[in-house]
């Protein structure tokens, strides 16, 4: 499992060019494209999240950090 | 002449044990980093000679869960990169070596999530079944409590620190626009329940004063701790203790580099004529957070009123005539200075326009759309508990459970260079001489600090090498000498120590 996710990241990877180019207006198309990627996560994220999402976040402490 | 932005991010991550109820995070953070150390052999303790020994938790308390193969003693060791992993307080903290670009930082600080996955991994394998210590690179537990994610750059000793601090500041309260974590309501106890449904920064809510010494109580949005780990006379070692723990590698490298062109700004006397000052920065910190739109006007001591963008936008101006007239050497010899310059530049054109594009680059826009489409899609309140635990387990870093790595949010390192920086330490700092010396004779060091080397040849007193020049110790200044000596013996001749 773990290294299935990692491979996903790997092909998804850009290179710097193309984050630059990626961030300049460039319309609809790719808030389309980021909403479909978006839906594609969404129907999974269920699966992925901690099963009892109440007791997870209740139980989540952190004391003593700067 | 703006002095080289040596710099470096130190990460304090959230830990939790699965599976024990009310277990000690300070005897999990040992066992993690104890199980890293057991996992390479070997280990070297961090002196402490020359730090401020109340900064450091030194008492803990032994609980009944730690599985007995692992020693739960508190941990500071020096890792084969330079960079040092300990139990802060009550967290396990990976503080990178000196880095010579922000490029460079970001990898060794992604290098860093590498070790705390492997940390989690051996220490799996040793705890119960059942058991398992999992760690967050977030600054906040949602209640009030927060961890940090310091950033520490180098600067010439001959800057005034009042100066400092007046040009950082509105930099400071301002970047979070771009390279805040994101969070899911607030923990400020002045902002009423419900009234900031999602806020830009994981750390906005935990500031109250302006300037002094404090990390844990009080904390300043430009801290004074004045330990240079250097020449005193000659550097002085900015500790940013604002900022957010970034999962994106684009928010760090930007969180990275606009503050060490906006720090080489300041020293070089480029900013004295632009006067940003906030009239209320504290203030000012919260509502440049809690406001989505990025339309808010933050009032300036001059009686002008600018939104954090057009504060943004300036600071920008600003450095492009500085990139002309001066040049962004200072940001090492990669060209990250040009590259993290037109980044800027790009991403706050998007900001400016529709900041939602932007939810493949930055974090609190990939974690705003993420929290925002669930609860669309699930018809839920902002206060259910469900959008609370998608917050928190953005930040995990296990590639099962992650929600950051499943958004495939854009990035700017390679996987081997990432890899190669868990063991390999930077080339152009003095981290090199520290990470090698551990690399090649780890027996032989009794100690290691940031700025010298503790040796224990055996028969001779213990030999100290000061690194007091954070510049020195290079690969190109020593590289050689390891090449050429057999033992460590050797070397300490060649150097003359």
């Amino acid at each position: 499992m773990a290294e299935r996710e990692l491979k996903k990241k790997s092909t998804s990877q850009r290179t710097e060019d193309e984050v630059v180019d990626a961030t300049a207006p460039s319309g609809t198309e790719k808030s389309e494209k980021l909403k479909a990627e978006l839906d594609d996560l969404l129907d999974e994220i269920d699966e992925v999240l901690e099963d009892n999402a109440e007791e997870f976040v209740r139980n989540y402490v952190q004391k003593g950090g700067q | 002449m703006a002095v080289a932005k040596v710099c470096g991010i130190e990460t304090e991550y959230g830990i939790t044990v699965h599976g024990v109820r009310d277990a000690n995070p300070i005897t999990a953070s040992s066992i993690l980093i104890n199980s890293y150390i057991n996992e390479l052999h070997g280990n070297v303790d961090w002196d402490f000679v020359d730090e401020t020994p109340g900064n450091d938790a030194r008492g803990f308390a032994r609980e009944s869960f730690p599985p007995s193969e692992v020693e739960s003693h508190l941990v500071n060791t020096v890792l084969t990169n330079g960079a040092r992993y300990y139990v802060d307080h009550a967290h396990p903290e990976y503080s990178s070596p000196e880095c010579i670009s922000p490029r460079e930082a970001v990898i060794y600080d992604r290098a860093g999530e590498e070790v705390l996955r492997t940390s989690m991994s051996a220490a799996m394998r040793a705890m119960p079944s059942g058991q398992e210590i999992v760690v967050y690179k977030n600054n906040s537990d949602r209640k009030g409590n927060s961890y940090g994610c310091h950033e520490n750059y180098l600067l010439d000793r001959g800057l005034p620190f009042g100066k400092l601090v007046k040009y950082i500041t509105p930099f400071l309260v301002t970047r979070q626009i771009i390279v805040g974590a994101g969070k899911v309501g607030t923990e400020s106890p002045q902002v009423p329940k419900g009234q900031v449904p999602f806020q830009l920064s994981q750390r906005a809510d935990f500031f109250e004063e302006e300037v002094g010494l404090e990390t844990t109580l009080k904390r300043p949005i430009v801290n004074t701790r004045d330990e240079p780990h250097a020449d005193a006379s000659r550097y002085r070692r900015l500790h940013v203790i604002l900022g957010d723990a970034n999962m994106s590698e684009i928010s760090s490298y930007l969180k990275v580099g606009t503050t060490s062109i906006v720090l080489s700004m300041i020293e070089d006397g480029f900013m004295d004529d632009l006067d940003l000052s906030l009239y209320d920065p504290v203030s000012s910190l919260r509502h440049v957070s809690y406001d989505l739109t990025l339309k808010r006007q933050l009032r300036l001591k001059s009686g002008k009123r600018m939104t954090g963008l057009e504060i943004q936008r300036v600071l920008f101006e600003k450095a492009q005539e500085y990139r002309d007239s001066r040049g962004l050497s200072a940001l090492g010899p990669s060209g990250d200075g040009d590259s993290v310059l037109e980044l800027w530049g790009k991403v706050l054109d998007v900001l400016e326009t529709d900041p939602m594009q932007l939810s493949d680059s930055l974090d609190w826009v990939a974690k705003y759309r993420l929290v925002m489409g669930y609860r669309e899609r699930n018809g839920l309140e902002w206060d259910d508990p469900k959008l609370a635990a998608i917050d928190l387990q953005y930040h995990d870093i296990r590639p099962a459970k992650s929600l950051f790595y499943r958004l495939g949010v854009r990035t700017i390192l390679g996987e081997e260079e990432v890899k190669a920086a868990v063991t390999q330490p930077p080339a152009s700092t003095r981290a090199y001489f520290r990470g090698k010396c551990l690399e090649r004779f780890g027996d032989y060091i009794a100690a290691a600090n940031w700025d010298s080397m503790i040796f224990d040849l055996g028969s001779d007193p213990l030999r100290r090498v000061p690194m007091m020049d954070p510049l020195k110790g290079t690969r190109d200044h020593v590289g050689k000498l390891f090449d050429e000596s057999a033992n460590p013996a050797q070397l300490l001749d060649s150097l003359g120590s």
